[in-house]
């Protein structure tokens, strides 16, 4: 598949970051750079036995300081079909436990040969520290409300397969924007790329200041969803509100969840995304569980191929 | 023995002074102010080319001691204080414990005695505990040599025992410095809100914030006609709203710091938590309306609210460390910046570092006048020099100007006519 940038440029560029910490830090060339990796190496996971010599001898640690089912078995899942080792971390049953420092922690794993750190962790700005403070490469797998790059490529590379651009699309974001590290990472991304972002949701978790991110914040759904190329709901984050931040459940479906009616007003071939986990029948109706539009489960396909990318541009080895 | 300062450019705001003259401190005390003094048997300094002003008065700072010695202690934060110009410092009491009793501002003032390079006056709890509640002994802390009543570090939550704070200090006549900060909305906050809580993902601080706790405590004062200092004042809608206030007579008095005039929430980005902060460093336009305020009057005052910690507090994820930073070696520096930018007149920069915050905590010097403390700092308005962790008196680091390039330094402090620093 050739790649084009908004200017209509053939991207052929080299990948020149060290680590994935945000969106915002990546060029426009380092993302056309990842996604077309990824969809060189997606292949390898169809194969008879997926699984390269790549990366190994490297080895890559998971530091999941919060709860992570998909993010982390991705990458665990990545990792393994490039032979990387993998040492897996969890805050609890660890040294954290004991009030250990995460500095001590990232040099005391880095003694013991650790080439990568993929990082997610409830606060935002932990990869950028570790990746200060390291000699080893970091990923971000999501950090408090900051950033889930990583989400963000693997939204981009679903939109690029399908619509065969990244520019001059039309992408709308429903749901709690204010929590969403995921809407923070596609904002930033899609607007590099050339694309116009709306966001609609609750105004509780609406924040004004995702303006400065280029976002255009929408107080009725409908005008975030009219014409719309992609419309990516996410989740409501129950455990994430000090206070509520909403009347009811029942009151966000009806008002901001996502189902055929609503769907209409977006293009015809709009694609329907979600980072999951999905509450059916609180942000999406079930009836959109076998809908065509619905490329959740492609997503899903596209994160582990994009992980694989990343992987092997940050650790080399040759895919 | 006595100090005869010669042939240096005298500014004092105090007397509408700015000449070249000599003075000659006797007994702890300014003698003579005039051209060619004789000053006989008294040590002679040539300050030819420098500036002589009233020794620098910090009315906002951390000294950390009694309880977290490891940031700083009445010695050392003293030593920054004198390194940077400053002849006296009133220090905050969110000590541990908290200076909320006699005995804590006893203990401030004999180990300041027994190893401090500056004068310090000790700022007591307006609650016990800071936990605004209850009142502390505001008759038996003054008369064990508090100066001045604050929270600092959190606000009086509730409006009515903030009235009955700022009535009961007229007894005593003890000024009230409010911490002002609407809790309910910068709860969990970290930074600015608006463009570094987007960038960052963190959740911010509004402006707003500030400026209705600065409402609340401008309306006590009217309500009480008893007179209020806003500490850090850092937006440009609590600066519009101080204006107002005083056009209307009503009595208050404010801060900023020189982390407020220098920076913008830009300084954040990149999670440096050095540049984390209460409040938070804001927009460019608070920047810039604070250096208005600043020259126009509506600002009285510049206080560091040095804030040390160590890299324990500091070298950690964003969100836990330590708000604060350093900043008693920068602030005078930071200031003639202003008024190398033309922002600030030299003897109006003077005011706000040394006669207002005098005037406001009712305490000697601020001035140069004959029979003032022999409290004098000269300064060299052309030194440049860089701010590195490894110049720095205090032993607290957290200094977001460290490497910058900074014009202007004390070359010596004189505290009662003792010289308590010196680069001469």
């Amino acid at each position: 598949m050739a790649f084009f940038n908004s200017r209509g440029q053939d991207m052929n560029a080299s990948f020149t970051a060290n680590h994935i910490l945000d969106i915002a830090s990546l060029s426009e060339e380092d993302i056309f750079y990842i996604l077309k990796l990824a969809l060189n190496l997606k292949e390898i996971l169809h194969r008879p036995i997926p699984k390269v010599p790549t990366l190994r001898g490297k080895l890559v640690a998971l530091m999941f300081f919060e709860a992570s089912t998909r993010t982390r078995l991705s990458f665990e899942r990545a990792a393994k079909s490039l032979s990387a080792d993998t040492l897996s971390f969890t805050a609890r049953m660890s040294s954290v436990e004991k009030g250990e420092t995460l500095l001590d922690t990232i040099l005391n794993l880095e003694s013991m040969g650790v080439d990568l750190f993929i990082i997610r962790h409830a606060m935002a700005g932990t990869p950028h520290f570790v990746a200060k403070h390291s000699r080893a490469r970091v990923i971000n797998a999501g950090d408090g409300f900051h950033a889930h790059p990583t989400q963000a490529l693997l939204d981009m590379l679903t939109v690029y397969q399908k619509k065969k651009t990244l520019s001059g699309l039309k992408i709308a974001i429903i749901g709690d924007i204010k929590h969403s590290r995921v809407a923070h990472s596609n904002i930033v991304g899609f607007r590099k790329m050339g694309s116009e972002v709306y966001v609609a949701g609750p105004a509780t978790m609406l924040p004004l200041e995702r303006e400065a991110l280029g976002a255009r914040v929408c107080y009725r759904i409908e005008t975030a969803l009219d014409q719309a190329d992609v419309v990516m709901a996410l989740r409501v984050q129950k455990e994430r509100h000090g206070r509520a931040l909403l009347p009811s459940v029942r009151e966000y479906a009806q008002e901001f969840g996502l189902n055929l009616k609503r769907l209409e007003l977006a293009q015809k071939d709009c694609l329907l995304m979600h980072p999951g986990p999905v509450n059916w029948g609180v942000e999406l109706a079930p009836e959109l569980q076998n809908d065509p539009r619905n490329v959740i489960l492609e997503q899903v396909e596209n994160g582990v191929a994009v992980r694989m990318a990343l992987l092997v541009a940050l650790l080399g080895g040759n895919a | 023995m006595s100090l005869l300062l010669q042939g240096g450019r005298v500014i004092d705001p105090s007397q509408g002074i700015d000449a070249v003259l000599d003075i000659l401190i006797e007994n702890g005390q300014v003698k003579a102010l005039g051209e060619r003094l004789s000053g006989q048997g008294a040590r002679k300094i040539d300050c030819h080319g420098l500036i002589i002003t009233p020794g620098l008065i910090d009315m906002h700072v951390h000294l950390r001691e009694p309880g977290e010695e490891w940031k700083e202690t009445i010695a050392t934060g003293t030593l920054a204080a004198a390194a940077g110009g400053f002849t006296a410092v009133a220090c905050m009491p969110n000590t541990q414990p908290p200076n909320d009793n006699a005995e804590v501002t006893r203990f401030i003032l004999k180990k300041a005695s027994q190893e401090a390079f500056t004068r310090v006056y000790p700022i007591a709890c307006i609650t016990k505990g800071q936990k605004g509640t209850q009142l502390t002994e505001f008759g038996d802390l003054k008369r064990a040599g508090a100066v001045a009543l604050s929270d600092d570090g959190r606000p009086v939550p509730d409006a009515f025992m903030m009235r009955l704070a700022l009535e009961y200090a007229k007894n005593f006549g003890l000024p009230v410095i409010s911490h002002a900060e609407e809790l309910s909305l910068s709860q969990g906050g970290h930074v600015n809100e608006g463009l570094a809580s987007a960038t960052l993902g963190l959740k911010g601080i509004p402006a707003e914030g500030e400026a209705i706790a600065v409402f609340r405590e401008i309306m006590l004062a009217k309500l009480t006609d008893a007179p209020v200092h806003i500490a850090h004042v850092s937006t440009k809608v609590a600066v519009e709203i101080i204006r107002w206030a005083k056009k209307q007579g009503i009595p208050v008095t404010a801060e900023t710091a020189p982390h407020y005039f220098t920076l913008t929430e830009e300084a954040a980005l990149g999670y440096n938590t050095y540049a984390k902060v209460n409040p938070p460093l804001r927009s460019a336009e608070d920047r810039e309306a604070i250096c208005q305020a600043l020259s126009d009057g509506t600002i009285d005052a510049i206080a560091t609210d040095h804030a040390p910690h160590s890299d324990l507090e500091k070298f950690i994820e964003f969100e836990q460390a330590a708000f604060g930073l350093v900043g008693l070696e920068t602030a005078l520096a930071l200031a003639l910046r202003l008024v190398n930018q033309g922002l600030l007149s030299l003897s109006r920069a003077i005011a706000l570092l040394s006669t207002n915050p005098a005037r406001i905590l009712k305490i000697a010097g601020g001035s140069l006048r004959v029979g003032s403390p022999g409290d004098v700092t000269v300064i060299d308005l052309e030194k440049k020099w860089v701010p590195r962790k490894e110049n720095l008196h205090s032993q607290g680091k957290n200094s977001p100007f460290l490497g910058w390039e900074l014009q202007g330094q004390a070359v010596m402090t004189i505290v009662e006519g003792k010289i308590t620093f010196s680069r001469m």
